[in-house]
């Protein structure tokens, strides 16, 4: 099976270690795994602005990028999302079409590609809270939503890290509620959504943990920023840091 | 008109941090309660389905049933009247009051006189307007429009109410208790409606086969308003039409359940003829519900039966308050609405929204809210809505994305990374990733360039970028 990886591109230029650490699971777990050289972006930035013919292009780049491979994986359930559900400013041909719906998030692929039962190199002694992004939730279905209470609970983002070595993960108040991130969201309402972030910091805080993993680092990125009075004693890790036995 | 802020007039209820707290804290309870009460229900997310089919069919057959809706309620000794758009209704409800020299109307909520501005029209010619409603009055006395369309006063504390009856009233103002609050209240209406001339009601549903309006209330002042005085008018949205009593049914089951969490609510009244040597006229008002139902990517909004329930879940409503939508609806069915009124002046509220999609999940008849949303900005940028700068940024954006040498160029000259990330919305105030949170520190290397040096661009070996 041939996979490209895709790295988001504020992973590529605020989290490398993200990147590093998913290439380094996927290959771990046997996966030989590409890199497209000349990617940049999914287009979200543009789209979820509603600005579709600017996105145009760069949807379009991403499908050359990648329409070759038989699984695209990324560590962001975000732009997973748009790829599969909104990708639409690109032209609609087979390639687009193929892209959709051959794109998966890092933890589907693990739990519904893959099926990795154990990450035995993986240890992480700690209390953990674990943050899923409204995208993986809602839009790509990793996890029952607290919005429809008679679905059976699972989350494929929480199994995953419940195989970890040490791990406990702790419950906080509203785990689902959305972190305030939402793309631009957060520069033009950025009042509203530091609100939104400082209160789920605080239901966080409230638990315990002082670790917080998510599959999605840009939720993270907000609350790393905002200025909640605890945050210097959280520490934010993206899932595959955890899940590859880079984080300590 | 000018276009709303509801970034600003956010700000603006964030910085009274009292409020705000209360605000989450109330709403988000309404929220938890709603959770509940759907999980007593175990058929929840079949009656959820049901309920969005029956008002697809009767949407999809509105002309139908709206006949069907005006003969049985002619049959029933209503009268029946055809309102275009808000002005006609006013000039309807007017023409109505003055031929029967009406000079004081009590009525309970409707969030379609509010719409229709109502109550200013007519005071504007003399008539007194009383809220009866205990949120709506209050709303009324401190000349404010409604925070939230189930509960009009629930941006107010105990406490504010206990000042505004005080000035009002004279009340006691330190007895912020709401027991003692509503009787205040009580002993200052309940004579009202004996000298009034006329009463009036919304409508939470209007039944085409028994022609009866249909009020789903708490205080029963919609019995009061509509049974006391002689005259009942009840004004009436052409969307809340729904075909006969077993459909009903459905939606009484989820309303109050998705509103407030609570299994009924007090009164349940059906209002179908007028009281003995009375008259009750009925008017029916489009008011741009007709273009919407023609709009294929937003007819669905017309579903809507005013629950609330995407106010309460959404993240956004609960921290910028009701009023800063500047708007009759506010919160994410407010954002899908108030554009086709007036895309201008609405232009902001598409993108005050994280679309997050809890809105359409707990939505009891399954409108795509947050899909709407996403559509609505593109709707923004398709009918030249985007500010100069906004615009620019977006095209600049679009370049450097597109473009793989561009991209690495910014990316890689360290500080100019910085920006690339917010860049793509830098437009609108500048440097706003800083002012509530910090930027994140840029690494030394990003993962491309780490990629390029350890493996190289096929990767097999280092050092090629």
């Amino acid at each position: 099976m041939r996979v490209g990886l895709m790295i988001p591109c504020y992973i590529d230029m605020f989290y490398p270690q993200v990147g590093k650490s998913t290439l380094g699971l996927l290959e771990r777990l046997g996966v030989q795994v590409d890199y497209p050289f000349d990617q940049t972006c999914c287009g979200q930035p543009m789209a979820n602005s509603g600005a579709h013919i600017e996105a145009k292009a760069t949807e379009e780049l991403f499908v050359r990028n990648f329409s070759g491979y038989d699984y695209i994986v990324a560590p962001s359930g975000s732009c997973v999302h748009h790829i599969r559900n909104k990708f639409t400013a690109a032209d609609d041909t087979p390639e687009r079409r193929h892209v959709s719906s051959h794109t998966w998030d890092l933890p589907e692929f693990l739990c519904d590609v893959l099926k990795v039962g154990e990450f035995p190199w993986a240890r992480f002694p700690h209390e953990v809270v674990l943050h899923v992004s409204c995208s993986a939730i809602r839009g790509l279905g990793e996890q029952t939503m607290s919005e429809r209470p008679h679905d059976p609970w699972f989350s494929k983002p929480r199994s995953l890290l419940e195989k970890v070595d040490g791990v406990t993960i702790a419950d906080f108040d509203r785990p689902d509620e959305c972190c305030g991130f939402g793309g631009t969201f957060s520069v033009t309402e950025e009042a509203v959504a530091s609100a939104i972030g400082n209160d789920k910091l605080e239901h966080i805080g409230a638990s315990g943990a002082r670790y917080i993993v998510s599959p999605d680092m840009s939720c993270l990125m907000h609350l790393q920023g905002c200025a909640h009075r605890d945050r210097g004693d959280f520490h934010f890790l993206h899932l595959a840091e955890v899940l590859n036995g880079d984080a300590q | 008109m000018k276009a709303v802020d509801q970034a600003r007039n956010a700000l603006a209820f964030l910085e009274d941090e009292v409020h705000e707290r209360a605000f989450d804290t109330l709403i988000w309870g309404l929220r938890v309660r709603r959770d509940a009460a759907a999980r007593e229900v175990p058929e929840w997310e079949d009656l959820r389905t049901l309920a969005s089919q029956i008002k697809e069919h009767t949407l999809a057959n509105l002309a139908h049933y709206l006949e069907m809706f005006e003969a049985s309620a002619m049959r029933n000794g209503a009268t029946v009247h055809w309102a275009r758009d808000a002005h006609e209704h006013n000039q309807i409800v007017d023409d109505i009051l003055s031929s029967h020299g009406a000079r004081h109307l009590v009525k309970s909520k409707s969030m379609l006189t509010e719409e229709c501005e109502l109550r200013p029209f007519l005071q504007r010619r003399g008539v007194q307007v009383t809220e009866t409603d205990l949120g709506e009055r209050i709303q009324q006395l401190d000349d404010q429009p409604p925070t939230h369309i189930v509960g009009p006063a629930f941006q107010k504390t105990t406490k504010d109410v206990a000042d505004l009856f005080h000035r009002v009233y004279g009340s006691d103002p330190d007895r912020a208790d709401p027991v003692y609050l509503a009787q205040v209240m009580r002993d200052h209406t309940r004579p009202l409606f004996l000298s009034a001339d006329a009463g009036m009601t919304g409508a939470n549903f209007a039944v085409a086969q028994t022609g009866a309006v249909v009020t789903v209330t708490n205080e029963g002042n919609a019995d009061l308003s509509g049974n006391v005085p002689k005259l009942r008018i009840c004004s009436v949205g052409i969307e809340k039409i729904i075909p006969g009593p077993e459909e009903l049914a459905v939606f009484i089951r989820l309303l109050t359940r998705s509103a407030t969490g609570e299994r009924i609510t007090q009164y349940t009244s059906h209002f179908a003829k007028p009281r003995a040597g009375g008259e009750m006229h009925i008017v029916l008002v489009d008011n741009g519900r007709s273009d919407r139902l023609a709009d294929e990517r937003f007819w669905g909004s017309l579903k809507c039966i005013r629950c609330g329930a995407c106010m309460n879940t959404c993240p956004v409503y609960r921290r910028s308050g009701g009023l800063s939508y500047g708007a009759t609806y506010m919160g994410p069915i407010g954002i899908i609405m108030m554009p086709a009124t007036d895309i201008r002046r609405y232009r902001e509220l598409p993108f005050a929204s994280t679309i997050n999609g809890s809105c359409s999940n707990v939505c009891p008849v399954h409108i795509d809210i947050h899909d709407q949303i996403y559509q609505w900005r593109g709707v923004m940028n398709d009918h030249g809505q985007f500010s100069t700068t906004k615009k620019a940024a977006m095209k600049v954006a679009g370049a450097v994305l597109s473009q793989p040498g561009a991209y690495r160029a910014a990316a890689e000259s360290g500080v100019a990374a910085l920006k690339v990330l917010p860049h793509f919305a830098l437009y609108n105030r500048l440097n706003a990733w800083g002012r509530h949170r910090d930027v994140p520190e840029p690494p030394t290397e990003t993962f491309h360039q780490w990629y390029a040096r350890t493996r190289g661009r096929d990767g097999t070996g280092g050092t090629s970028l």
